[in-house]
């Protein structure tokens, strides 16, 4: 792998910038592998590399039906935060903020992480208490999570002009969270990709994969793809929205439904708010990225879909909501919306198992997959390497609905 | 923005409507199904890339309960039975 450095930087500055290589090759498809995992995004890529860096299994392939990094990794919001609310879920997410601090150095990608603070706006006293009951969990598990007043929250967000005491809902005081931040989507997925083909995994694009195939054991055998059939022991599903549309091809039924979460982007404007703002008494969120455009997060559509685009009334619905607080926003023009793929679980807490078809992995049911892509990654590579889940996700099994021993999260961004 | 034909008001806006969930099997006797038939009806719901059976609440309407069938990929809907 060729070191990205200053140093490299200004030697092929030098020789007019022919001379970099490329980030990953394109070795021609192999009829079998030891690992075959469906989905170039951020959790195939990160499960790709863990399962090269820490587990020596190099013989994998990452299969993807379009381009590497553009799916669910290039369509969120680049939230990256561990306040959430059950004992299971609280540790993982820790671990995946810290993956992320260090990903810059160990991937020797520049991820832009800025570690810039979450502040969750208030509304009401019942969502204070659940926040500081939050709060008081996280303390356990060290992550940081600590109310402040009102004044406090207009120190911090000087923009937020709206929600004084003569207001539809007043502000009563806020949360912060410091080990909350964002960064660069494409890094996550190019700087994974990258480090794990210099460990020797194979990333094919244009390789949709139309079925899997189970042998007459009933245990996974392969997948049939547009470019024929490759085989391996281990399969791991980490796509997402279609999920369960592949399981079901190996006769599989989920507790899986695809839904599809609004979020769309303002014009740039001068640095204006430093912090991601979260309210979800109102049903919004967003960050001002490095470029300057407000990136605006709101609630999903009703009813199941596989859409990728957004609904007008729930844009306005974000929308308004947003110009309650921040008036001063009602004359940015918005340049783009996207939907993204939600596959969510009874409880919407996360499955990261082997299926009871021996050798099928999936890693789905992500709402908020963004934040969780190292640790997921991680977890993931040790099941799979080790035939024992890992102690951050042996949680997130699909016993817990067997037993109904539900997590039930309800720590997603704009969840009210 | 869907357009849904409510049986009693015909078309109206989504906005007026409540998304009540996909249409599910009927709920098993408890006396008699094993635990994999509960938890499967408990859990399981078709999530198919293309038409699907779900609740509507027409509740900023007229407050009947009824059920469409959608398309998940282009939002069609395709059909609208009368509920009780």
């Amino acid at each position: 792998m060729q070191n990205y450095s200053l140093f490299s930087l200004a030697k092929n500055a030098f020789t007019g910038h022919r001379n970099w290589q490329k980030a990953w090759r394109s070795p021609p498809l192999k009829d079998e592998y030891d690992v075959i995992i469906i989905g170039a995004g951020g959790h195939g890529l990160a499960t790709a590399y863990y399962l090269a860096s820490e587990y020596g299994i190099t013989n994998v392939a990452v299969l993807e039906r379009g381009w590497l990094g553009g799916g669910n990794v290039a369509r969120n919001t680049v939230t990256v935060r561990s306040n959430y609310l059950r004992d299971q879920s609280i540790p993982f997410y820790v671990k995946s903020v810290s993956l992320y601090e260090g990903l810059t150095k160990n991937l020797n990608f520049n991820m832009m992480h800025s570690k810039r603070t979450m502040v969750d706006v208030v509304h009401n006293y019942p969502k204070m208490r659940d926040l500081r009951r939050r709060q008081l969990t996280m303390d356990i598990y060290g992550s940081s999570y600590e109310q402040i007043s009102t004044e406090q929250v207009r120190k911090l967000i000087p923009a937020l002009t709206g929600g004084g005491a003569n207001s539809r809902l007043p502000i009563i005081g806020g949360m912060v969270h410091k080990d909350a931040g964002v960064n660069r989507h494409d890094a996550v997925a190019w700087g994974y990709a990258r480090a794990a083909d210099s460990l020797g995994v194979e990333m094919h694009q244009q390789t949709g994969v139309k079925s899997l195939i189970r042998g007459t054991n009933g245990n996974i055998e392969g997948v049939d793809t547009v470019k024929g059939i490759v085989k391996a022991k281990k399969v791991i599903v980490s796509v997402s929205g279609h999920t369960t549309t592949l399981t079901e091809t190996a006769g599989l039924r989920l507790p899986l439904r695809t839904m599809n979460l609004t979020a769309f982007v303002s014009e740039p404007i001068k640095p204006l708010v430093d912090v991601i703002v979260n309210c979800s008494d109102l049903g919004f969120y967003f960050s001002q990225s490095d470029k300057g455009e407000l990136v605006i997060g709101g609630a999903p559509d009703s009813g199941q879909s596989f859409r990728r685009d957004i609904k007008q009334h729930v844009f306005e619905d974000t929308v308004g909501a947003m110009l309650e607080l921040f008036p001063a926003f009602k004359k940015l023009k918005l340049l783009r919306q996207w939907g993204g793929h939600l596959d969510i679980t009874p409880d919407a807490s996360p499955i990261m198992d082997e299926t009871s078809v021996s050798g099928l992995y999936v890693s789905a049911g992500w709402w908020g997959g963004y934040k969780a892509i190292p640790a997921g990654g991680l977890t993931m590579a040790h099941q799979v390497a080790t035939n024992s889940p890992h102690p951050l996700m042996a949680d997130f099994s699909f016993n817990r609905f067997k037993n109904l021993d539900y997590i039930l999260e309800t720590g997603t961004t704009t969840a009210r | 923005m869907l357009l849904i034909n409510c049986p009693f008001c015909k078309n109206r806006n989504e906005t007026e409507f409540v998304y009540g969930g996909p249409v599910g099997v009927n709920r098993p006797d408890p006396n008699i199904s094993s635990d994999t038939e509960w938890v499967e009806y408990l859990t399981l719901v078709p999530n198919p890339t293309g038409p699907v059976q779900e609740y509507w609440w027409h509740a900023r309407g007229c407050g009947k309960w009824f059920a469409i069938t959608r398309n998940t990929v282009t939002h069609d809907i395709l059909e609208t039975q009368d509920g009780q």
